[in-house]
């Protein structure tokens, strides 16, 4: 490139400049169209709008719960009364919220993890991946409803006795902590699915190769490289997934009957518990809100801020533990 | 072929201080395309013995400072071609890759030059639309007739971004270490290798107090130096740079330029990079490549000196790239 023709252009450059003037100062009004303002204004509204309804529901459970939420209610059964006063209180559906969590997320977590490594380090032959994706998108979709009828279909079965509360004569009634587990297992699957290949489509290329370049093969990479880098993706989806599970009543209230109290089913310890019926908070709530038959507002508050109060924690927990594993990748 | 500058400088002198005989200084060797590549024999040409070992002391280098090396061929690609899909990225490269020497592979961006360095550890043939034809040999030995994770094993790699694994620095060196399906060795058995490694790559003094700490905490020049400890741990015997330094400032630059060229007695080093300056300083081979072409090869001083192609001239002057 010659000297010369560089030189023609910034000659060219100063003309240009001179022909101009001096620099005018922009205005700052006047920029924005009427539409691109009224744009910023809904933003703006929109934004706000959220964070007071978020805080009123968190104030008002607050302070309609904390009212009625005493050391009696949580640690005890819950009895049949028409009188509020003597309903006890929701130990059982406080259990049955944690095991129908820990139970679903327990399935949820392996599989789904299982089905996002499948999708994006294998997914080949591509028409499958394609398959198995718009399948995880169709459970995603799937109102907990028709998930909860579906389960119910399988667990009837006879076979299915082994996992079920049955009656004296042998009829499966396809309701169990099992059933209703695995049933939510369901709803958290596609949370899990997405937040583990979020995780492992953030890794760079070049960390797997760094891998594969000292030798290791595709089953080591994902042990010991993949994995470990994904848990904050793996971690956040079932951390939401197991929310949504806490949430739903409509599985609880066909695959797990929704009884008043855990009642267990056979003779084997633990086990007979998992066969058993029983309820959740979100059933609690809900049969004893204005809305149901228990007629037992204050109950229905203090659970709803026990319920509330226990995803707010399991948030909490889990984003202090992947803060550890956070990492910017250069 | 003309006489080398080296040549000359050796010419002139009556007495070569490493008392090399006069004849037996070899010649450059360079290729320009359309010649064939000379075969090289361990030895040849080098005053060593047909074994390999240097003949009293080994003093023979390019460049202007002679630096003691045993120069000898551990890998050689012959009629290397890569395409992806249709388009041919390596067209029918045929190079030698020397132990004691570090290869550098020059050329504007999209030349073909990284995609060569990848098929020497044929990481290339992870991209499913590689092909490959022709010849990529490892001491002598077609590398197809090795395992994948064999093969790299003895020809590491360092990449341009320092890319340590999330685990703490202890476990990224010994991640090679602990192979598969065996019995995880323990902590204390890895432990002298792990040093030795870190030892090697200059890290040691730095992170000797902290092997339990998340090697991404270290800053960037220190991970990819540990990055270099990581592939030094299975002891390769090529090691292949991929613009190392590029992500890294002038200081990390100097000191990863200075381990790289440390190295180069114990392996064959291959260093690609955009900063010819940079190849001027650690190079003793220089390829340069331009569209899949390997243009030129030859000693670094005389193609950055003496370039024989127009090519190689326009790039080395600046003129393009």
């Amino acid at each position: 490139m010659s000297s010369a023709a560089a030189k023609r252009r910034k000659a060219a450059v100063r003309q240009s400049r001179r022909n101009a003037g001096p620099p005018k100062k922009i205005k700052a009004k006047g920029i924005w169209s009427i539409g691109d303002r009224i744009g910023v204004v809904v933003a703006w509204v929109s934004g706000l709008l959220l964070c007071i309804i978020a805080a009123s529901i968190t104030l008002f459970m607050g302070w309609k719960g904390i009212q009625y939420v005493t050391w009696d209610v949580v640690s005890n059964s819950p009895v049949a009364s028409l009188e509020q006063a003597k309903t006890g209180g929701f130990l059982d559906p406080i259990i049955g919220t944690l095991l129908l969590t820990i139970l679903g997320g327990l399935i949820a977590t392996p599989v789904g993890v299982a089905v996002a490594l499948w999708l994006t380090e294998y997914g080949r032959p591509s028409p499958l991946a394609r398959f198995v994706e718009a399948g995880v998108e169709v459970i995603a979709g799937t109102p907990s409803i028709v998930l909860a009828i579906f389960g119910l279909l399988i667990y009837q079965q006879g076979f299915m006795a082994p996992f079920s509360f049955t009656a004296v004569g042998g009829e499966v009634f396809g309701r169990s902590f099992f059933a209703a587990g695995a049933a939510m297992s369901l709803i958290a699957l596609p949370f899990v699915v997405g937040g583990t290949r979020e995780g492992l489509n953030s890794i760079p290329k070049h960390i797997r190769e760094a891998s594969y370049a000292l030798g290791k093969d595709k089953a080591s990479t994902i042990r010991r490289v993949l994995l470990p880098s994904a848990r904050r993706g793996i971690a956040t989806g079932s951390t939401l997934g197991i929310a949504r599970i806490a949430g739903d009543t409509a599985v609880v209230v066909v695959l797990l009957g929704a009884s008043l109290q855990i009642s267990p089913e056979g003779t084997i310890p633990g086990l007979d518990v998992l066969r058993g019926t029983g309820s959740t908070l979100t059933s609690y709530v809900f049969v004893n809100s204005p809305a149901g038959e228990g007629n037992a507002p204050e109950k229905a508050y203090a659970a709803a801020f026990v319920l509330l109060m226990i995803v707010i924690v399991l948030n909490l927990v889990v984003s202090r533990l992947t803060k550890k594993g956070q990492h910017v990748w250069g | 072929m003309g006489v080398s500058p080296d040549q000359q400088k050796w010419a002139s002198n009556a007495s070569p201080p490493n008392g090399l005989a006069e004849d037996v200084v070899p010649p450059l060797r360079r290729i320009v395309v359309g010649q064939e590549v000379p075969p090289i024999r361990v030895g040849d040409g080098f005053g060593f013995e047909e074994n390999g070992q240097p003949e009293g002391e080994p003093a023979w280098g390019h460049g202007s400072e002679p630096t003691p090396e045993w120069v000898r061929e551990s890998m050689r690609t012959e009629g290397l071609t890569i395409a992806f899909g249709k388009k041919e990225a390596v067209k029918d490269v045929s190079l030698p890759v020397n132990t004691g020497e570090v290869l550098a592979l020059i050329g504007p961006s999209g030349c073909g030059k990284t995609t060569l360095l990848r098929s020497l550890n044929k990481l290339v043939d992870l991209t499913p639309t590689a092909r490959r034809s022709g010849r990529i040999l490892l001491d002598g030995e077609d590398v197809d007739l090795f395992d994948d994770t064999q093969l790299r094993r003895r020809v590491g790699m360092l990449f341009q971004q320092p890319n340590p694994f999330p685990m703490n620095i202890f476990d990224n060196i010994a991640y090679g270490l602990r192979e598969r399906g065996t019995k995880r060795p323990r902590r204390k058995e890895l432990e002298p290798l792990v040093v030795d490694a870190l030892e090697r790559a200059g890290l040691w003094d730095e992170v000797s107090d902290n092997l339990d700490h998340p090697a991404l905490s270290l800053s960037g020049g220190q991970q990819q130096r540990l990055c270099i400890a990581r592939s030094l741990a299975v002891h390769p015997e090529v090691l292949l740079l991929d613009e190392p330094c590029s992500a890294l400032d002038p200081i990390s630059t100097t000191i990863i330029e200075e381990t790289v060229v440390g190295l180069k007695d114990e392996m064959a080093i291959v260093i690609v990079t955009h900063n010819l300056q940079q190849a001027e300083r650690v190079a003793d081979q220089v390829g340069f490549m331009y569209l899949g072409d390997l243009v030129e090869y030859g000693a670094a001083e005389q193609v950055f000196n003496a370039p024989m192609a127009e090519r190689t001239k326009d790039y080395v002057r600046g003129d393009f790239g």
